[in-house]
């Protein structure tokens, strides 16, 4: 209404500046609701864990219980039951936290002779790993299940732990990093005496703290949420990570949803959690990969 | 981030520029010959051999034999098994490339909205606006979940009696009951409805990234010379994303091919074995069954399909970029 009595350079000023808010309220929009599409699923998991069987079969759509109830979680934390999920907690915190340890405890040393020694076999060695990574995993796991089994590994947290850490990619995500950082440092290190190892140990991996941390929680992260391995290598129920547990409680409880979206939860929970923390680590980790990678 | 600015507006290859970068960086300072560098490589190395490259040659030699892992003799069989998969009258032969189709189906629905969603949102969230790095959080967040916890969630959000997305529909007037995770085409809207949605945050991330790469004088530039939206678009942003769509390609299509627990929590492989995807096959065979032989062989003939697959997209980024 305005516009139209309004004097013509304003009138010319006006559009732009109407289309630009106009724009940016239909981003917002845009956004809002998308948002919306990604919450309302975690937020029906948790709102269904905490419902009676009848009510979660019920039409009803109660976003908020009508009469929260606890069982479904009591089910499957209670003394005696068949699906431990507080255990099968504990084994996935323990094989992820070792798995995470052991790549850095590995992939590091190895990032760092790639990065900076000179040593026979180098180049052969980087490439025989940079052709690795081409590999699909699933021509290893059935070879990698004989070998375990061997080891008498099967159905033992190792078997979780160990053989994933072979992967390459903790080796070239530090290389990388080692590559960038300022190599003055490390040579006024070696001209003050220090030997490689001291190098290493007291100028390298404290300068390196991001990245370390970046692939520990990379790490982490990829143990935790593994799927097809786990299946296939642990037998006992009180041996089950989250993830097989899960897929367990679907076959166990059928339609009794409360029970299984309050192991959904618990198995949620964490990583949600470690997201929200250490989201600066995940985010930049994957697109640090994905730049260099 | 200067030379890998410098990489991306080199019209020639980027990535082998900025490798020659990380080459000529590459400095001598510490453990120049002796057992150092060995010293520092062997625990690795030792896993390395132990799990990778072992077995990926171990692999081989079990394919060409009757390798049940239950029974003693594991007598040679030479190609058997891979011709065993090629011949018409075989049981094993068919369900695996029944098997096969559904991981290409999978696949050819999958990729193409995995890459252009999260192209679009990427572009979005790459604009200057408050909270931008909040909606980024959220749409990544599924991600961190993994395929069990969104699997038996989805497998409940998509039951045709109770769950939700029906409930939803009804609500809207909708009230088909369609059979999301027991009927086609459903099975397959749901299977990549629920990637896209767990995994649309990863590729954002990754084009978020490259954007931001982009340098910013180019789109000056570009104005000065009255480019429109879409010209900026076309000539800047697509050409200085390359590496990073040949990346993001790659990684979604391998993903895409070796899908695996969202059809086994999900679909259950149903209607039939019309969702069992190749992985889910050759895992039930040679780890469920014990059959190994021909499990290896499978997975042998499945990488072949992977590694064509990968040499395609190069060879169509290097016409694209010609």
């Amino acid at each position: 209404m305005g516009a139209v009595a309004a004097p013509q350079p304003v009138t010319v000023r006006d559009p732009g500046n109407s289309r630009r808010t106009r724009n940016r309220v239909l981003t917002y929009a845009g956004l809002i609701a998308l948002t919306a599409v990604f919450i309302a699923p975690l937020l029906w998991m948790l709102s269904t864990s905490l419902k009676s069987e009848q009510a979660a079969t019920s039409l009803a759509l109660e976003w908020i219980p009508g009469e929260p109830t606890t069982q479904g979680y009591q089910t499957i934390t209670r003394a005696g039951t068949d699906s431990p999920v507080l255990r099968w907690f504990v084994n996935s915190l323990l094989a992820a936290a070792a798995h995470a340890l052991l790549v850095v405890a590995v992939a590091a040393p190895a990032a760092y002779a790639l990065a900076r020694m000179h040593f026979r076999g180098k180049r052969t060695l980087f490439a025989l790993i940079l052709a690795t990574l081409f590999i699909p995993p699933v021509i290893l796991t059935i070879p990698n299940y004989i070998t375990v089994d061997r080891l008498q590994w099967v159905d033992t947290i190792i078997a979780l732990v160990v053989p994933g850490a072979a992967g390459a990619f903790g080796v070239f995500f530090l290389r990388q990093f080692f590559l960038g950082l300022p190599l003055e440092i490390e040579e006024a290190a070696r001209v003050d005496g220090a030997n490689a190892w001291q190098i290493f140990f007291r100028v390298v991996l404290p300068l390196s703290r991001p990245a370390l941390a970046t692939l520990v929680v990379l790490s982490f992260l990829t143990n935790w949420n593994d799927f097809l391995w786990p299946i296939y290598v642990m037998f006992s129920p009180e041996r089950y990570v989250l993830p097989v547990g899960l897929a367990t409680l679907q076959g166990a409880y059928n339609t009794n949803y409360p029970v299984i979206m309050a192991g959904a939860v618990i198995a949620s929970v964490p990583v949600l959690i470690l997201f929200v923390f250490a989201q600066r680590f995940i985010i930049e980790g994957v697109s640090r990969s994905g730049l260099k990678g | 981030m200067a030379t890998q600015r410098e990489a991306l507006t080199t019209p020639a290859s980027a990535t082998s520029s900025r490798r020659d970068v990380g080459v000529a960086t590459t400095g001598s300072t510490s453990g120049t010959g002796g057992l150092t560098p060995y010293l520092f490589l062997a625990p690795y190395f030792l896993l390395f051999t132990m799990f990778v490259l072992a077995p990926a040659v171990f692999g081989l030699w079990i394919s060409l034999h009757e390798w049940d892992f239950l029974l003693p003799n594991k007598p040679f069989a030479g190609l058997g098994n891979y011709i065993d998969l090629f011949s018409s009258g075989s049981t094993t032969g068919a369900f695996f490339w029944q098997s096969m189709r559904a991981t290409a189906k999978f696949t050819l629905y999958s990729v193409p909205p995995l890459l252009v969603i999260p192209l679009l949102l990427a572009l979005i969230l790459n604009g200057q606006f408050r909270g931008r790095t909040v909606f980024r959080a959220i749409y990544f967040a599924p991600y961190v979940l993994g395929v069990a916890v969104i699997g038996v969630l989805w497998q409940f959000v998509l039951d045709a009696n109770i769950g939700l997305l029906n409930s939803m529909l009804g609500r809207l007037g909708i009230d088909a009951n369609i059979a999301w995770t027991t009927a086609t085409p459903w099975v397959w809207v749901s299977l990549v409805g629920v990637t896209v949605w767990w995994t649309l945050g990863f590729n954002a991330v990754i084009y978020l990234a490259g954007l931001q790469e982009i340098p910013r004088e180019q789109y000056e530039a570009a104005a000065v010379d009255g480019a429109s939206a879409w010209n900026k678009f076309w000539h800047i942003t697509l050409p200085g994303l390359r590496p990073v769509l040949v990346l993001v390609t790659t990684l979604t299509v391998l993903a895409s091919a070796n899908m695996f627990g969202q059809s086994l929590l999900i679909t259950q492989g149903a209607p039939g074995n019309e969702t069992r995807t190749a992985i889910m096959y050759i895992a039930e065979e040679g780890l469920g069954n014990f059959r190994m032989g021909n499990a290896t062989a499978m997975s042998y003939v499945l990488t072949v399909f992977l590694v064509l697959t990968s040499i395609a997209i190069f060879a169509f980024f290097r016409r694209f970029q010609d």
